[in-house]
């Protein structure tokens, strides 16, 4: 039987009608066609999925689409404010973060909420803070330079 | 004067759409009507099919199609095997299983429907009935001679190797003393990000088919499935969207390849499968899995008379792609980066009821690699020398090059005493030593270790390889000046659309952004290898520079033709051709006077801008637009300007390091803390510093991966117990020290860029340096060996164990 939901998505209000175990990330893949987000593990532990439930940074893959109903999602396409890209996205792309880029949009929504949380992260800090989020490629060097970057321009 | 980027850290051209978000994966791929596919798969390591009843699930919601071992047994070919050895045996590798199960994971039977969550409920409503046999699992201490796996080979022995050169008996018997030290490389998965997926599409009027696959070899994969399928080459499109990652796992052709294909075909609409995780760790290739003993004789001030090195490959239950030929790898790497004049290994080839093993991002090579460097630690504690001392004793010096091994390669460059002093600077060696010292007076575990490793890359050349070697690339530069660079390599994160345009930018002289690299479209480019075996820039890249080089032999004779002057008086700099005057031509030796042309140009179109007679100066854009408009090139001169050029390497090249790993170990639990990390690689000649960090981190990585966490477990039953990443544990941000990287560069001679590849150096090279570290940490317990990965239990009974 299938649910009605209402979610705001990227700023913009969508209304579908979903079966209950529908999964949020197939939600925002398979019904809006928001392909950034992706599936690596299906169990929550690499965070590929990775994207902003009411502010919050929720493993998609493991939340129910209508569990999602009445809050605002950020995804990896609704980060970029008027063509501008957000600075994390920019560090990314400053300090070679992303390799293969399949874990990228994960790893950039969860930076997201750590420079918010903690505007001048140590390294350290950084590296506990990516701990939901596997990478295979970087060696996660680059991605904290990443963050670094990231914190020092939102910061500047 | 252009700006030059070849050895500039430039940041990447593939980025922003991935950083966005608006990269497209096979999985990303909307196509109308497509149906999805399932799999059912096998719950036991080895059994025997007694019944399929695929009735129920046939019946649900949405589902389309079933297909089971039996409806498609002959209709497609097995997976094949390019590996070819004396005397291999070669199981029949079927799409789907037809009456034995020979792994968990193993494909039954593949359910087509309408949605993916369809599908999936109805994989659980087919019914499969087995007899349960037992599994031949374990084979580190021999192989099992019951079960016998494929019944008509009469035992689970693929094959037996020995390689090597020298007389090893007599080697051994000059040395003061023989070493022995039994180790194991334990099984890994190499878990791209991205797991594998296929969209297949069938158009029947054009009775073409096109398969999107995430895969490193597009053109390899589009001859083999063409085989399978039965479809004409030349109707097949193998087209390789954005791929996450590979590390080797996607180097093969795979049973579900076929299978979608062909699904397609039989039914006329798209179809796509994509892996979930479970389905990755148990039925993608794995890597390693080798457990051998090496011996080398060795004199008492350290030198190495010989080596050798008697091992069991735990192959799994088939053959994919290269699985046989993995443990040949080790054999060729065996010398490392030392003088040993005898080498010999002797490998047995295993059949075991778990997944097949094949490429892993290094490929046989970590194995060798850690052999060697840990049992040169081994020969420095038994002589009560440095290992820095052994190492050095045992180089070839810089001079020796190229310097011929006792396993039959001619190794092109090196100076590896100079990578090793400049780690022994960076990591402050004897200031550990030091370090450790207190350390240990005040009760802390410490350990310092070192790998001075070689590898093997840019494979290679066509005579050394299972089905070309060699790469392809064409340049053109289109009629508004823009360049476009097809290349047979097929880049998966490695980021060669940035550093070939680098390449091909210097070359021209034309802005980086001016630049367009196309791969992985057998619709579009070339046909090409594919990328793996830390090829693609030292092989596909100068494939892009001599087609660039080709192509500027045809500019200019059109130029010439233009400016009215022989081509050997003009200049090419920043993009630009212009006549050299008679006093700088005649500096240069270039002939004289201008060799006057037939016609000259009449009745241009008025767009076309064509320059004058009496012009001294044409870009390469300019003579792209009069290539194409054809009016005005020399009457022996082809239209167009594009140049293709396959490039076939006559040797492998030798990339080398050393890394210096420091490690603390808590006492109370046993936990190995990596503290300090350097890491000086000598990859030749380097196109973006950037990148090649980027590749030395990451491999860095998993080699940490390896050494301390990562094991694939099958039980004693065979079944999997690691087939998820809450089991599988790769190594978080967490875990990772920083990593202290720098450089040596040692040109390559075997390519004109000089470039000798680095995406396996980290895997290949960190491993033994981190374990090393370990063992050395863990001395004053007795300890002279631990295998991998070393886990914190391991650790602390080792502590306390007196």
């Amino acid at each position: 039987m299938k649910q009605a939901i209402n979610i705001n998505v990227n700023g913009v209000d969508q209304r579908a009608e979903v079966e209950p175990r529908v999964l949020l990330v197939h939600y925002l893949r398979d019904v809006l066609g928001l392909t950034g987000t992706h599936v690596g593990c299906e169990t929550s532990i690499c965070g590929a999925c990775t994207v902003l439930l009411d502010g919050q940074a929720v493993k998609s893959c493991t939340v129910f689409a209508v569990q999602a109903d009445g809050a605002n999602i950020t995804t990896i396409e609704g980060l970029a404010a008027n063509g501008n890209l957000h600075p994390v996205q920019e560090g990314f792309w400053e300090c070679h973060g992303l390799q293969c880029g399949y874990c990228t949009p994960g790893m950039i929504m969860t930076s997201t909420q750590i420079v918010d949380r903690n505007p001048n992260p140590s390294r350290e800090e950084i590296r506990h803070g990516l701990e939901g989020n596997l990478c295979r490629c970087t060696g996660y060097q680059h991605i904290v330079e990443a963050v670094e970057y990231a914190a020092k321009k939102a910061s500047a | 004067m252009a700006e030059k980027y070849v050895g500039k850290r430039i940041k990447r051209t593939e980025d922003p759409r991935l950083i966005k978000g608006l990269a497209h994966y096979v999985d990303d791929i909307r196509l109308p009507d497509t149906l999805h596919v399932a799999f059912v798969r096998s719950m036991y390591a080895h059994a025997r099919i007694t019944s399929i009843d695929t009735s129920e699930a046939a019946s649900m919601p949405g589902i389309v199609a079933i297909y089971t071992g039996k409806d498609i047994a002959e209709k497609i070919g097995p997976v094949p095997c390019a590996a070819a050895l004396p005397d291999l045996k070669v199981p029949d590798y079927r799409v789907l299983a037809t009456d034995k199960l020979l792994f968990v994971g193993h494909p039954i039977a593949a359910v087509v429907g309408t949605d993916k969550y369809a599908v999936r409920d109805a994989v659980d409503h087919v019914a499969v009935e087995v007899e349960e046999l037992p599994a031949v699992v374990h084979v580190i201490d021999g192989v099992p001679t019951t079960p016998v796996i494929h019944e008509h080979f009469g035992d689970n022995i693929a094959y037996k190797l020995t390689s090597g050169e020298g007389d090893i008996e007599a080697a051994l018997k000059t040395a003061d003393r023989i070493v022995t030290q039994k180790m194991i490389h334990q099984r890994l998965a190499p878990i791209a990000m991205e797991p594998r997926g296929v969209l297949a599409r069938y158009f029947p009027g054009e009775e073409e088919l096109t398969v999107w696959s995430s895969t490193q070899i597009p053109h390899l994969l589009r001859t083999q499935l063409a085989l399978m399928i039965g479809i004409p080459e030349n109707k097949l499109r193998v087209i390789t969207p954005e791929v996450g990652g590979g590390f080797g796992s996607k180097l093969n052709v795979y049973a579900e390849e076929a299978l979608l294909g062909w699904i397609s075909m039989q039914l006329g609409k798209p179809v796509k499968w994509i892996e979930s995780r479970r389905e990755n760790v148990a039925a993608t290739i794995h890597g390693r899995a080798q457990a051998g003993t090496v011996e080398v004789g060795v004199k008492n001030d350290g030198t190495i008379t010989g080596l050798r090195y008697n091992v069991i490959a735990d192959l799994g239950a088939y053959h994919q792609l290269l699985t046989p030929a993995i443990p040949t790898l080790t054999g060729l790497m065996l010398s490392g980066a030392y003088k040993i004049p005898a080498i010999q290994m002797n490998v047995t080839g295993v059949f075991t009821n778990k997944m097949s093993t094949d490429a892993y991002r290094g490929a046989g090579r970590p194995e060798a690699t850690y052999v060697v460097e840990r049992v040169m630690d081994v020969v420095a504690r038994e002589l009560n020398l440095d290992p820095v001392e052994v190492r050095r004793k045992n180089f070839p010096a810089a001079s020796e090059f190229p310097f011929h091994t006792a396993t039959g390669l001619d190794y092109d460059s090196g100076d590896y005493d100079a990578a090793l002093d400049k780690a022994l600077d960076l990591s402050s060696y004897q200031k550990l030593r030091e370090e450790q010292a207190k350390a240990r007076a005040a009760g802390r575990i410490m350990g310092i270790g070192l790998s001075s490793y070689v590898e093997i890359c840019a494979l290679g050349p066509s005579q050394a390889m299972p089905a070309g070697g060699w790469e392809s690339a064409t340049v053109r530069i289109e009629p508004t000046g823009k360049v476009t660079i097809l290349t047979g390599a097929s880049p998966h994160g490695q980021g060669q659309e940035t550093s070939f345009a680098q390449i091909a930018a210097d070359e021209l002289g034309v802005d980086l952004n001016d630049i367009t690299v196309i791969h992985g479209d057998t619709g579009v480019v070339q046909y090409g290898i594919g990328t793996f075996g830390s090829r693609a820039t030292a092989v596909g890249g100068t494939a892009v520079l001599i087609a660039i080089q080709k192509l500027k032999e045809k500019a200019s004779k059109i130029a010439a033709h233009m400016m009215q002057c022989d081509a050997a008086r003009l200049s090419f700099e920043a993009g630009c051709y212009s006549k050299q005057n008679a006093a700088a031509a005649a500096a240069t030796g270039t002939s004289e006077p201008v060799v006057p042309v037939g016609e000259g140009p009449a009745g241009a179109l008025n767009e076309v801008p064509v320059p004058s007679n009496g012009r001294d100066k044409l870009t390469i854009q300019e003579i792209a637009l009069a290539a194409h408009v054809a009016k005005e090139i020399p009457p022996d001169t082809e239209p167009g300007l594009s140049a293709t050029y396959f490039f076939e390497p006559k040797n492998f090249t030798f990339p080398f390091g050393t890394h210096v790993c420091v490690v603390e170990i808590d006492k109370d639990t046993g936990e190995t803390k990596i503290v300090k990390y350097v890491a000086v690689d000598d990859c030749g000649k380097v196109i973006n510093p950037l990148l090649v960090d980027g590749q030395v981190h990451g491999g860095i990585v998993q080699s940490i991966g390896q050494a301390l966490y990562e094991e694939v477990i099958y039980d004693d039953q065979g079944q999997l117990v690691t087939g998820e990443l809450m089991d599988y544990a790769l190594p978080k941000a967490s875990q990772i020290p920083w990593l202290e990287t720098d450089r040596t560069e040692t040109p390559s001679p075997v390519n004109p860029l000089g470039v000798k590849g680095v995406g396996e150096a980290g895997t290949i090279g960190a491993t033994p340096a981190i374990v090393n570290a370990v063992v050395d940490a863990l001395a004053p317990y007795g300890v002279t060996h631990i295998d991998m990965p070393v886990r914190p239990e391991k650790v602390w009974q080792l502590i306390n164990a007196n």
